[in-house]
């Protein structure tokens, strides 16, 4: 058997997002069109006022992972780690790993894996300690400073928490950090080098200095009069991404090993494609060459055709640049009948948790035969000259589905799912 | 200036505080590796609060030294 031929299924789903505290609650309400988008210029967020931010909104966790986490170990977690532990546990009860119906069969720990990737990773620990550095000086500086900012932090930890001897992995390549990591999952199945993979993204950063950065690279909405409209990808009247926080992760499997644990199986990641555009070190290329080569080698690593992808979960960030460019990717790479929609008009921009959360929402697509609306689309930009899905969600019996993520660095990340 | 028994009990909140161990489990017999499961990074936040709770000061080379939960309280009735 060729390392290609080994299947890769999915066998649990775990997500915190600004829309939900799980998977479900985050898929309900994608379904109902309601947006995690809204003012933080309050009290928690009291950097907002104080630098006088042109941008007043975000899309935060709609549940705080102190729900869930025990306090101790909430204090030795930076915020990022909290939300990939989350996510974690939940994709691994859902798998059956927790002590569910397929419980009984556990992977070995040198043949389970962890792939959390992150885009900033533990900013908000790093700007907290300096101040107490330069404040109270040194004896207030935590002892855990180090491993609460690091980016390998959240996959370390749910590697901990789990129990992984595999090797635990951290792919930092921006807003395709999520993405990547199911990538390299899916190469470490494929590889041999173990049977299970806990793979995903985790970002949680949202904070003065973030915003400022963005704010300054003019990439962020300024609508804060109307938040909930603020994230509008493809249409003609976007000014920006909303900047969110959350965590995405799946466990992975070889097919084999999952049909003798007896698990069930929600969907098949059959392939990716990852390129890189060496154009600019934030602005995408405006013909999107190197995007639709990732989405290309995708189909390719999955064996189906372009004429099979019939959905693509897409990028969009509501960005000016971005969103056009993505859309002239998917007319080379499979044609202009794939239907698209673009879940962050909901989510706002989970950055190293995006294509790992949209992944499973592709995933869901496929399960669920339906395709979440992209909230906001009032007046499709001329430029899209694509079907996307507005309005109320769409029934779809999807085959196989391409997730496209790109990140600042022009990394491109294309998954393809398809019906297992 | 605080008394053995004050000591203790502090000791014990701030154990409680950063290990999450139940204060009630934190006695002086305890060993703070062996029995209470406390971490080299956790000592040292232990350390730092005590401190500043019974100004004292704990240097490395005495923290290290400080096995047991009666250790320490011994060493900041002497110190305080």
């Amino acid at each position: 058997m060729s390392t290609a031929d080994i299947e890769v299924v999915v066998t649990g789903l775990g997500a915190t997002t600004p829309l939900g505290g799980d998977v479900t609650s985050t898929w309900e309400a994608l379904l109902a069109g309601r947006s995690g988008v809204r003012r933080i210029d309050d009290d928690e967020h009291e950097w907002v006022t104080r630098h006088d931010l042109p941008v007043k909104i975000a899309s935060p966790l709609a549940v705080s992972p102190a729900e869930t986490i025990p306090r101790v170990q909430l204090r030795r977690l930076d915020r990022c780690e909290q939300v990939a532990l989350v996510a974690a546990k939940e994709a691994w009860a859902h798998a059956g790993f927790g002590g569910g119906s397929a419980g009984e069969v556990a992977v070995e720990p040198e043949r389970l894996a962890v792939v959390i990737g992150t885009g900033i990773g533990g900013a908000v620990t790093l700007l907290d300690q300096d101040d107490l550095l330069e404040g109270p000086g040194l004896r207030k500086v935590s002892p855990l400073t180090v491993p609460m900012l690091m980016p390998n932090g959240p996959a370390a930890w749910v590697g901990l928490e789990l129990g992984a001897r595999g090797g635990v992995h951290a792919p930092v390549s921006a807003c395709a950090s999520g993405a990547e990591a199911m990538a390299w999952a899916m190469r470490l199945l494929q590889a041999g080098e173990v049977d299970v993979v806990v793979a995903g993204g985790a970002e949680a950063c949202i904070t003065g200095i973030t915003v400022a950065g963005f704010v300054q690279a003019r990439t962020l909405s300024q609508r804060n009069d109307d938040p909930e409209g603020a994230s509008r990808p493809f249409d003609a009247h976007r000014d920006g991404f909303v900047l969110g926080e959350g965590a995405g992760v799946m466990v992975l499997e070889r097919a084999e090993f999952a049909a003798a644990r007896g698990a069930t199986v929600h969907g098949r990641l059959a392939g990716f494609g990852i390129t890189a555009d060496a154009y600019h070190i934030t602005g995408p290329d405006p013909e999107g060459t190197g995007q639709a080569r990732a989405i290309t080698r995708s189909i390719e690593h999955a064996g189906v055709s372009a004429s099979d992808v019939t959905h693509v979960n897409c990028h969009a960030t509501s960005t000016v640049a971005g969103d056009v460019g993505e859309t002239r990717a998917v007319r080379k790479a499979l044609g202009d009948h794939p239907v698209l929609t673009a879940p962050k008009s909901a989510l706002g921009h989970l950055v190293g948790a995006a294509g790992a959360v949209e992944g499973i929402i592709t995933l869901l697509s496929i399960r669920e035969g339906i395709i979440p609306a992209t909230l906001n689309l009032t007046e499709l930009d001329p430029g899209v000259e694509l079907d996307v899905v507005a309005g109320e969600p769409r029934k779809a019996d999807i085959t196989a589905a391409v997730n496209d993520s790109f990140g600042f660095g022009g990394h491109n990340v294309a998954l393809t799912f398809v019906k297992p | 200036m605080a008394d053995n028994t004050e000591i203790l009990a502090g000791l014990a909140e701030i154990v409680e505080e950063v290990a999450g161990i139940d204060a009630a489990e934190v006695s002086a017999d305890k060993s703070f590796v062996d029995d209470l499961d406390i971490d080299s990074l956790s000592m040292v936040e232990i350390a730092v609060q005590a401190e500043d709770k019974f100004g004292v000061k704990i240097p490395d080379d005495q923290l290290a030294e400080l096995k047991t939960v009666g250790d320490a309280v011994d060493y900041i009735a002497k110190n305080q």
